[in-house]
């Protein structure tokens, strides 16, 4: 299959392939007015299989597309402008993460009453996030998103 | 300090915790300052704390000062629905400072966010308690001349004693050596024990109480609670395991302290409270000295 190629826009490639649902949501993709294409299950030289996400006509700010290293750390930013690649990086985990992860701690100010998350990264290898609320770790096995 | 909130033991440097410690000092010597007068402090109590709430009024009255609030959720407008943020925002309208306490954890902080005035977390939930850390280290620096270098045993529940958590965490800017004595169930959390980790300080771990005794300078007990077993059991096979006793000090170093944040059950004998070792009834009078210091250095007083 091939997905074709976008004139304008930003593609996020290398994604493992059970996490493109994911970023697609936590990317609010589910409800973007721009064209979206995405697959899944295509076949990477790098990683056996991957998924691709292109998104016509947007470019995103770096804090936002760093949320997804929390849960697709290969992942590959590409803009492109007019058909030409204008930037490629992997993407980083951020040293703040804000809204978008819920804490684990169900007994959390931010699961009880109406307040946005904070958690400061405290190891990005492993992924933990320290709740700047309740001070609980979040880490990659039983991170939920809002 | 001035108008900072106190939520977390982190939240201030080692040079601020000996600040206020020394201030604590001289309000042992001399309890009753009127350096309060014409201020209003609130005691939000969302859950209740007889302990800790007198405590702090205590303070606040001995300074000259005065008390609005609640000691409980029942007689407040929490109960008809009202959002903690909605809470404090009127609240500190009213008064200059805040304490509160709530069982639910990161409260403290959020309102500290929301809030006019200055807060003080008496408590949030199983998270932090910096007031009773902050008397925890006066009795320990009282009792041993010192914060440095110490052997301090903690026995009990470690897993969900806050106290144990804050006090852990604070003393690895003294270069305390960790004795830590619990049943299996309910050892020091990996997120608390990466601050020790951290700072690269020794730790060692028993299940024995009797092991770690006669390392210690201080020990401090606290209580282990039937309803953080799942196995009734398991609860009765340990629960006298961690009974402290007068025989039990005998090979215990001169200089030992017993520190326990109380309330206590049945994990200190009554049979303790009358050695040389048996610091905890002191160790609450300290609190309302401790208070007194935070709340003039958060006041600017």
């Amino acid at each position: 299959m091939v997905v074709s190629a976008i004139d304008n826009g930003t593609v996020i490639d290398h994604i493992p392939v059970q996490n493109v649902f994911q970023v697609v949501r936590l990317l609010g993709l589910d409800h973007c007015d721009e064209q979206v294409l995405f697959g899944t299950n295509l076949d990477s030289q790098k990683y056996g299989k991957k998924g691709i996400i292109k998104v016509h006509n947007k470019f995103f700010e770096r804090e936002d597309i760093n949320k997804i290293a929390l849960i697709a750390p290969t992942a590959t930013l590409i803009v492109i402008n007019n058909f030409k690649v204008v930037e490629k990086k992997r993407v980083e985990v951020p040293d703040q993460v804000l809204k978008v992860v819920k804490c684990v701690n169900p007994n959390c100010v931010t699961n009880v009453e109406n307040v946005p998350t904070k958690f400061k990264v405290i190891n990005k290898e492993e992924v933990k996030l320290r709740c700047h609320y309740c001070e609980k770790i979040t880490d990659k096995r039983n991170m939920g998103f809002r | 300090m001035k108008n900072r909130s106190l939520i977390s033991i982190d939240d201030f440097s080692k040079e601020e915790f000996i600040k206020i410690l020394d201030l604590a000092e001289e309000f042992e010597k001399n309890p009753n300052q009127r350096i309060l007068e014409g201020k209003v402090v609130a005691t939000l109590f969302f859950e209740p704390s007889t302990r800790t709430r007198l405590s702090f009024e205590s303070a606040v009255n001995r300074l000259g000062g005065r008390v609005i609030g609640f000691s409980d959720v029942a007689s407040s407008s929490v109960k008809k629905g009202e959002s903690l943020k909605d809470t404090i925002k009127t609240v500190a309208n009213y008064c200059d400072l805040i304490v509160m306490r709530h069982p639910v954890e990161g409260s403290a902080r959020f309102a500290s966010e929301v809030s006019s005035v200055p807060i003080i977390n008496a408590g949030d939930g199983a998270n932090q308690h910096p007031t009773q850390c902050l008397l925890d280290l006066y009795s320990i620096r009282k009792t041993q001349g010192t914060l440095d270098d110490l052997n301090v045993a903690f026995v009990g529940d470690l897993k969900y004693g806050r106290t144990v958590h804050s006090l852990s965490i604070a003393l690895t800017q003294f270069n305390t050596t960790y004795h830590l004595v619990s049943p299996q169930e309910l050892k020091l959390p990996s997120a608390v024990k990466i601050y020790i980790k951290d700072r690269k300080l020794d730790y060692f771990q028993y299940t024995d109480l009797t092991e770690a005794i006669p390392k210690a300078d201080i020990l401090y007990v606290t209580r282990i609670q039937r309803e953080r077993f799942s196995e009734p059991i398991e609860y009765e096979k340990v629960k006298n395991s961690y009974n402290l006793h007068k025989g039990l000090l005998e090979g215990a170093k001169p200089n030992l302290k017993v520190l326990h944040p109380l309330p206590r059950v049945n994990e200190i004998d009554e049979n303790v409270d009358d050695t040389k070792q048996a610091y905890y009834f002191q160790q609450a009078l300290n609190g309302v000295y401790v208070r007194q210091a935070i709340l003039k250095a958060i006041l600017g007083l």
